[in-house]
């Protein structure tokens, strides 16, 4: 513990979980390491997200694939977290430092409340990832990117927000729905034509598995729904009250009639 | 030239306890009382923006009575605490033995070697799945730590509002109950019988919070509105 009585407070005080990592135990932070020169040996990359925007508010899926090269790492990796209360996020990229990226967002965003005793503006939590995001580039440049997508309910505007990123920490403010990851194009395809304004709840999550379908249709490394594990993607709605994990069992119904509707249309695509 | 005085050790202390307990008494005080749905925690304060009560981790709480900015300095140390170590080890590993020790350290570190104690006392409490699992610290100026059973008084006239507690209290007190105890203890030597919701900073860790609320969170600062509608409901 930082011993309160030691040095002027005011200079040791922030309500930033990173910044105290940083100045008390930097060798915490995931992207800390200074790494010598040489190829990374190949590790498993988190693959296909989407998220949308619907009438009061907005969700975000992913499937549940990791892939490492040519091979299936996993099948039951999880890569939408819910990053407080009111925001959730999904990461694609080099796995292992995404989880502890979000981790260390999620401890943050937990932090600030309880030191500050009051949320922080969704704009201000999509900033901090930011930061996290652009601390991570030397990591980036050496082959480990990795690229969040942010969503949270807005208690200002009333509504859910969309932010994506790039490698160097940029932030985006995006309409209506984004992908990252892989499959990303092949989901922002399908987004385009099945995305419309104000969306039940209940379609907008149909309209995400469907998007995932078709992402893992045509690329190899984003996973399809497995109702031989009965493995389903997992899917988080905001709104107004919070965030709430969508049940398994609705994603295997709404899994199970996609599938069956394309077999009836018996179509190429 | 000037002649350094010496004095005893013992006298020392003494001089330095007395300091701090009479920074101590001038407060106003808190009590936290284990019950039936878990933790209550009531702090006699009418602002309503400077916290005494605050949360710590997923289970833990924290009150404290004294000094603003020495208890909250000590709360933020806590929260620092606390998320390092659930951050590197697991969620699991915070808790509030471990942390009260950390606390204790820090006090006794304070009060023999800085320049003057902190005049603080603090309570660090945990809920648990059962009630036997519920831990409550109480923290001194000097850094003595007490494990407590049922619960804790802190402050001012925290002598006269224990025989109040000690009087009702009973493990089986719902939530509602150990409200009401807490509003009647803290208006000892006051006019009234039971103190208004609306002079009183309340928060409560609900035990099984993960099934009963649907979050790991247990801790939930309890409004004026709120307690009104708790004690109100229960009657």
């Amino acid at each position: 513990m930082q011993d309160p009585s030691t040095g002027p407070l005011a200079t040791q005080a922030t309500s930033s979980f990173t910044e105290h990592l940083q100045r008390s135990r930097p060798e915490l932070l995931p992207f800390s390491q200074s790494l010598p020169a040489g190829m990374v040996p190949s590790s498993p990359h988190a693959t296909t997200i989407v998220a949308l925007t619907y009438a009061g508010g907005v969700l975000m899926a992913g499937d549940r694939r990791a892939t490492m090269g040519n091979i299936i790492a996993s099948r039951h990796i999880e890569k939408v977290f819910p990053a407080d209360e009111y925001s959730v996020l999904g990461i694609a990229g080099t796995a292992g430092l995404a989880i502890d990226i979000t981790r260390l967002f999620q401890v943050e965003l937990e932090h600030y409340e309880k030191i500050e005793g009051t949320l922080l503006s969704l704009v201000g939590k999509a900033n901090r990832l930011g930061a996290m995001i652009r601390g991570n580039l030397p990591m980036a440049m050496q082959g480990m990117a990795v690229i969040p997508l942010f969503a949270g309910f807005d208690h200002v505007s009333g509504a859910g927000r969309l932010f994506s990123y790039d490698v160097t920490g940029g932030r985006y403010e995006e309409q209506e729905h984004h992908s990252v990851g892989s499959g990303s194009v092949f989901a922002r395809g399908a987004l385009k034509k099945l995305w419309k304004p104000n969306l039940s709840e209940e379609t907008a999550v149909a309209v995400a598995v469907e998007a995932l379908y078709d992402a893992a249709d045509d690329d190899s490394a984003t996973g399809g729904p497995d109702p031989v594990r009965q493995l389903w993607p997992v899917v988080y709605t905001v709104n107004r009250s919070g965030n709430r994990r969508v049940p398994e069992r609705d994603l295997a119904a709404i899994a199970g009639a996609i599938v069956e509707s394309r077999a009836i249309a018996g179509r190429e695509a | 030239m000037t002649q350094q005085f010496y004095v005893s050790p013992e006298q020392l202390m003494k001089d330095r306890a007395d300091f701090a307990r009479k920074g101590i008494a001038r407060g106003r005080s808190v009590v936290v009382i284990s019950c039936a749905d878990g933790i209550a925690l009531i702090a006699e304060n009418p602002s309503p923006s400077l916290h005494k009560i605050g949360e710590i981790y997923d289970k833990i709480a924290f009150a404290a009575v004294g000094k603003y900015n020495e208890f909250e300095s000590l709360r933020q140390a806590g929260v620092r605490y606390a998320d390092v170590r659930g951050y590197s080890y697991d969620r699991e590993d915070v808790t509030a033995r471990g942390l009260a020790s950390v606390y204790a350290q820090s006090l006794g570190a304070v009060f023999t070697a800085e320049q003057k104690p902190f005049e603080v006392e603090l309570a660090v409490a945990e809920v648990g799945t059962t009630q036997e699992l519920d831990h409550l610290y109480r923290l001194t100026f000097d850094g003595s730590i007490a494990d407590e059973n049922g619960f804790v008084v802190m402050g001012g006239l925290a002598d006269q509002i224990s025989d109040v507690v000690n009087g009702t209290w009973e493990p089986e007190l719902g939530l509602a109950g150990a409200m009401r105890l807490a509003l009647r203890a803290l208006a000892t030597n006051k006019e009234v019988e039971e103190l208004p919701a609306t002079a009183v900073e309340a928060a409560v860790l609900y035990r099984d919070s993960e099934s009963n609320r649907g979050s790991r969170r247990a801790f939930r600062r309890l409004l004026p509105d709120d307690m009104t509608r708790l004690l109100t409901e229960e009657s």
